[in-house]
């Protein structure tokens, strides 16, 4: 049997290599439809790289807590305008959540900032030391305020790189700098190593951390002494994340005495959820593509089984000749089965072969990531096999039906 | 003491076309022993395809008995037929039939390569089977490189690899220049005198039915006339 199959296989390679032509624009629509796959999959995890990058950079385990709505009724304002978060529930939480390798707070206002004869509005944010660990800034130049600086509100700053570049000339070493916030003077003690682009796309490099103290003494104005804009908390271990929101929901609703029925007065946000957003914009992705790639495959198969077909019917009396020397059906099957499975699979290989060079050129040419995964190649080739063995059936089993009276008949 | 290789009795064809019933063979009964070389004659219409298709296997009366070698063919699946071919029947058709574009080694191992005989087997044979028709040397000949002639003897090797105990030759010489017919039938007639293999042939030239032994005329769907035209020659003892 095994000499049969090989013969036929080898049968089947030299009938394509006549017909070079017409195998070439049979094989097209498998070839195009798995480039097309191949290709955009690649560029498609290419971009979710970046984009789970992007979250990394956010910090590690990192759990955000934002103030909820001001009131559930009447004029509502936005995300953390209420006061509802205070110093203190972030102290608290630490104390009582083993979890919770740590927790910060923080305030944001944008504001005007000048050094010489420069200007820039930018988010100023005041912060507890710990806030920078937990979101996993580093430095370039200088370094970080210490719990000296916070209590006794010192005018000190950390700039990040979009602040540097706008204010400073190139080149010019901000750390020692005395930049001006809102009028009130601020020496540089550190900037800040640059993160790029957030998940959410805003530029996280444009950023001044100065202490929480200083902030809210100095700069801000607050009325509410001792409210934060957010809190943060981070755990060790990033399957801890959703055990420990639940604490922190659980202590926060008792600290701030909301009854079982009442909505909580905050949101929390791990970087797991954040990570759920983004796998649901990839998986919608991965949907259209296989969307796309079924119908071209589809395309392909009705192609291969067009062509075969034809060929059956040029092929009539070479069929009747085969039968009438002792070709049994499951011989005229496996013939035909074996010609669509090596049209499709060297249609798949050319089809990977095309779909790599195009993201290796995308990478090239428009400078995007691409991922090529094993995976995929090896599905691909898989799909086009059983495209092959689908859609030569038909054909196959008509050639295996024919009568051989009629066949060699046949003109 | 001769066995019947072939057992006809009482065979009936009947298709249906359209509403019409076309009786090709009516009760046709005939017994042709290992070793003969009879012609078969006959005018278009006569019967004489649809006897050569059931005694070929490659159709069953619709009525009536055939036993190849002692067998019921009529109760057959198609590929106990298909079987029955491969390991009993060689064909040699009038259009020759080779496969284009194919050599006329390949071409001669076709019967082989269903029999799942590996690759070295299949070749040793065919080029033997080849050598046999006088074709040493054009094993790797495309059938366009060939003349009819050379086609025909292909086609002939190709019956004959698998030793088969029957040839079926329908009309071999009609597509054949008088000499090719010649060489052709020249070949035939050895085949049958040296080999003992039966050949039972189609054809409606009277100089071609002359190299047969006994010469059967069909009308009608039976037997018109069954004559002996020639004393048989005696098979060879020897078995190559």
């Amino acid at each position: 049997m095994s000499a049969f199959v090989w013969l036929t296989i080898l049968t089947a390679l030299r009938i394509l290599a006549r017909n070079r032509m017409r195998a070439g624009l049979t094989m097209l629509g498998i070839v195009i439809g798995v480039a097309v796959v191949i290709a955009m999959v690649s560029i498609g995890e290419g971009a979710k790289r970046a984009v789970q990058a992007q979250i990394a950079s956010m910090g590690t385990n990192v759990i955000v807590i934002f103030p909820g709505v001001t009131s559930a009724s009447g004029v509502r304002g936005s995300q953390g305008s209420a006061v509802t978060l205070t110093v203190s529930d972030a102290l608290d939480l630490k104390k009582r959540i083993p979890l919770l390798a740590d927790t910060g707070w923080a305030k944001r206002d944008v504001m005007q900032i000048v050094y010489g004869n420069r200007n820039w509005n930018g988010p100023i944010n005041g912060i507890s030391p710990s806030y920078l660990t937990i979101r996993d800034w580093s430095f370039t130049s200088g370094g970080p305020f210490t719990q000296t600086d916070l209590d006794s509100a010192a005018r000190v700053a950390l700039i990040g790189q979009t602040i540097v570049g706008n204010l400073f000339e190139p080149g010019e070493e901000p750390v020692g700098a005395v930049i001006r916030i809102k009028n009130v003077p601020f020496r540089v003690i550190g900037v800040l190593s640059p993160k790029g682009q957030s998940a959410q796309g805003s530029d996280q490099d444009d950023v001044i951390f100065i202490p929480f103290s200083t902030a809210e003494r100095k700069v801000f104005g607050t009325s509410f002494i001792g409210s934060v804009g957010a809190m943060f908390g981070s755990t060790d271990q990033v399957e801890d994340l959703p055990m420990a929101a639940e604490q922190i929901r659980e202590v926060l609703r008792a600290r701030h005495r909301i009854q079982t029925e009442q909505d909580d007065d905050f949101t929390i946000r791990t970087q797991v959820d954040i990570g759920k957003v983004q796998e649901g914009t990839s998986e919608t992705l991965t949907m259209m593509l296989f969307a796309i790639a079924s119908v071209s495959l589809l395309v392909g198969g009705i192609g291969i089984m067009n062509i075969l077909l034809v060929s059956v019917t040029e092929r009539t009396r070479e069929i009747g000749v085969r039968m009438a020397v002792g070709a049994k059906r499951r011989h005229i099957v496996m013939q035909f089965l074996i010609e669509a499975m090596t049209l499709s699979l060297v249609g798949g290989v050319l089809g990977i072969a095309l779909g790599i060079t195009g993201a290796k050129l995308t990478t090239l040419i428009a400078g995007w990531p691409t991922i090529i995964s094993g995976n995929v190649i090896i599905l691909a080739f898989f799909f086009s096999l059983v495209v092959g063995l689908f859609f030569g059936l038909y054909p196959a089993n008509k050639a295996a039906r024919l009568n051989p009276i009629e066949a060699l008949r046949y003109e | 003491m001769m066995s019947a290789l072939i057992q006809c009795e009482d065979v009936w064809k009947i298709y249906r076309v359209g509403d019409v019933e076309v009786q090709a063979l009516r009760g046709l009964s005939v017994t042709i022993q290992q070793g003969e070389f009879v012609a078969i004659m006959g005018s278009s219409g006569s019967g004489k395809s649809t006897l050569m298709n059931i005694l070929g296997c490659l159709d069953q009366p619709t009525k009536g008995r055939y036993r190849l070698n002692g067998i019921e063919v009529g109760n057959l699946k198609p590929d106990q037929l298909a079987g029955i071919r491969n390991q009993q029947i060689g064909f040699v058709f009038q259009s020759f039939n080779l496969i284009p574009r194919t050599s006329a080694l390949e071409n001669a191992q076709l019967p082989l390569f269903y029999r799942g005989l590996s690759l070295k087997e299949q070749r040793a044979q065919a080029t033997a089977a080849l050598g046999r028709v006088g074709l040493q040397g054009r094993e790797h000949h495309y059938p366009t490189q060939l003349s009819g002639g050379q086609q025909q003897r292909v086609a002939i090797a190709r019956a004959l690899v698998t030793l088969p105990s029957l040839l079926l030759a329908d009309e071999p010489t009609g597509n054949l220049d008088t000499q090719s017919s010649q060489e052709i039938m020249k070949i035939l007639e050895t085949l049958n005198r040296d080999e003992g293999i039966t050949i039972i042939l189609v054809t409606h030239e009277i100089n071609i039915a002359a190299y047969a032994s006994r010469e059967i005329m069909i009308k009608d769907g039976q037997v018109l006339s069954d004559r002996v035209t020639k004393a048989r020659p005696t098979p060879s003892p020897v078995e190559a």
